[in-house]
């Protein structure tokens, strides 16, 4: 556990080394959440509600979106670092250390997660929230219930960029899979649009895939419109998901570690 | 100039022919490039099963928007793409040896890492660009066909013009190339939708500043024949070549002083 919390702080000051870096991708998230923002008010002019969001729970999309792209990683370079060590060997030296490497890397990607939700989500959200009006959540126990859906979404995004790394361990061509899954990943986490504005059934079975688990779970918690009404059912949907995932990624780490020939030496 | 076109050919003819070494997993690349590139316009459908119209256009005046612009963002993504990379060359040196070499550095950045597979956002760009085309009840004149090459042209230029001055911002500071991403991809993705959507300081920012509403907006105005909803002159809508020209030109300067200002890391 201490040595979880130590690789979890060297996430953390990893990212914090460029502050700069964290300025400039906060800017992004800003502009492109005010353009979203105007786009979809153009919406609302039109329209009451769309899929169970009225004009506020838009607007709290719009930035919660923004703010949790950075937190469960919908870009970087987490999504093929493993993939090049496995590429170039190195993680031969990974899989020598005396600890698991994929509770290794979790760790590490706990504190990146930590890192992005302090200094990215949390300023861009506050400013969005005073910019727009926005849905905030009426009790605590919904404050409480987002706070869970987002751990369990870091869980599930680490999970399924730790599998497409592996894929490298077969494929020569890790680009190939990681372009894939992620293009999927942006249409059906809802990063570009909220999954609720999809024509049904797409919506709700978008809704129940592990990508919707990344991001449209805890701002559907946020703004109470949970898939199927349940706040309860979405979490235990998300929890289904990362346990599986995780559970994959380390059937699959096996069998690669299994093929894996470590040539010279 | 023809020299430098001949030479310039030369670099990315040689990128282009090792690509082409790997035919499967290039045209694997291409189609997936074509696809994450469609997601933007995949939005705009959606949009669209919700609303008939957004701000008084429908889909197939939005699909005409962009397609003008994506397509002048993709080949500008073919040719200036990778100053994405630029940074790094600052961080390790390897702008100090474009500098030593007797050809222009911007030349030799943009031939840098030519890339193959971004011919699949100018094919999904030609696509929905096509698509709205035919869809649109448009009354052809010369006028309005020439348009289109006209706007595809000047789209490029001034897409080109806002990466390259943009980009000098790493000589200074090395880390920042992702607030270059909210003007050149922030830009392209405005591009999508009519401008009258976007709050005031959005709009003038487009208008005076990075002007990308030449892009697609004045030139779709002309091809629709649709007044502008904003008050401006409706001659703006012929201005878009010579914006392009203008933000060429600055870019250009603003490129060659920054590069007159560059010290090195290294001793």
């Amino acid at each position: 556990m201490r040595l979880d919390w130590e690789l979890a702080r060297r996430g953390y000051r990893r990212y914090a080394a460029y502050p700069w870096a964290t300025a400039a991708g906060l800017f992004t998230n800003i502009f492109f959440g005010l353009l979203i923002a105007s786009i979809l008010l153009a919406v609302y002019e039109q329209r009451e509600e769309v899929g169970g969001y009225d004009v506020a729970d838009a607007m709290a999309y719009v930035w919660l979106a923004q703010g949790l792209l950075a937190v469960v990683a919908s870009f970087g370079p987490s999504w093929s670092e493993l993939a090049l060590r496995v590429r170039s060997g190195d993680v031969a030296t990974d899989l020598y250390r005396p600890v698991d490497l994929q509770r290794a890397l979790f760790a590490q990607d706990v504190g990146r997660a930590g890192y992005q939700a302090l200094w990215r989500a949390a300023p861009q959200f506050v400013l969005g929230a005073l910019l727009y009006e926005i849905t905030t959540p009426g009790s605590a126990l919904r404050w409480l219930a987002f706070g869970l859906s987002v751990c369990i979404a870091i869980i599930v995004s680490f999970a399924v960029r730790f599998l497409v790394n592996l894929t490298a361990f077969w494929l020569l061509d890790y680009r190939g899979p990681q372009v894939l899954v992620l293009t999927v990943a942006h249409l059906l986490s809802g990063l570009i649009i909220p999954l609720s504005y999809f024509p049904e059934p797409f919506g709700d079975i978008a809704r129940a895939l592990p990508f919707a688990a990344m991001l449209q779970a805890p701002i559907d918690i946020y703004v109470d419109e949970p898939l199927g009404g349940s706040t309860l059912g979405v979490l235990l949907l998300q929890a289904f998901w990362a346990a599986t995932l995780i559970l994959a990624g380390r059937v699959v780490l096996a069998a690669g570690t299994r093929k894996l020939v470590v040539q010279g030496g | 100039m023809a020299e430098l076109a001949r030479i310039y050919v030369r670099l990315v003819g040689g990128r282009a022919r090792s690509q082409l070494e790997y035919r499967t997993s290039l045209a694997l690349q291409i189609v997936a490039t074509a696809f994450l590139t469609l997601l933007d316009f995949v939005m705009i459908l959606v949009l669209f099963e919700n609303v008939a119209t957004l701000d008084g256009w429908t889909v197939q005046e939005v699909a005409l928007l962009y397609g003008l612009a994506a397509i002048s963002f993709a080949i500008t993504d073919l040719v200036v793409g990778h100053l994405d990379l630029f940074p790094q060359m600052i961080r390790d040196g390897t702008f100090d040896q474009i500098l030593v070499r007797p050809l222009p550095s911007l030349l030799q950045v943009a031939a840098s890492d030519f890339s193959l597979r971004r011919l699949g956002k100018v094919a999904q760009g030609i696509g929905v660009l096509a698509v709205a085309l035919v869809a649109l009840d448009v009354d052809w004149t010369p006028g309005r066909i020439l348009m289109i090459p006209l706007a595809i042209a000047s789209g490029t230029l001034i897409y080109s013009g806002v990466w390259v001055a943009l980009a000098t911002i790493a000589f200074w500071i090395v880390d920042a190339i992702e607030l270059v991403n909210s003007f050149t991809y922030g830009g392209n993705f405005l591009s999508g939708y009519p401008i009258t959507i976007f709050g005031r300081w959005l709009r003038n920012l487009v208008l005076f500043v990075i002007p990308v509403a030449f892009v697609s907006y004045f030139p779709a105005l002309s091809i629709l024949d649709r007044p502008n909803e904003l008050g401006l002159p409706e001659e703006l809508r012929y201005l878009s070549p010579l914006v392009a020209v203008v933000t060429a030109i600055v870019a250009l300067l603003v490129w060659e002083n920054a590069v007159r200002h560059y010290r090195s890391a290294g001793g």
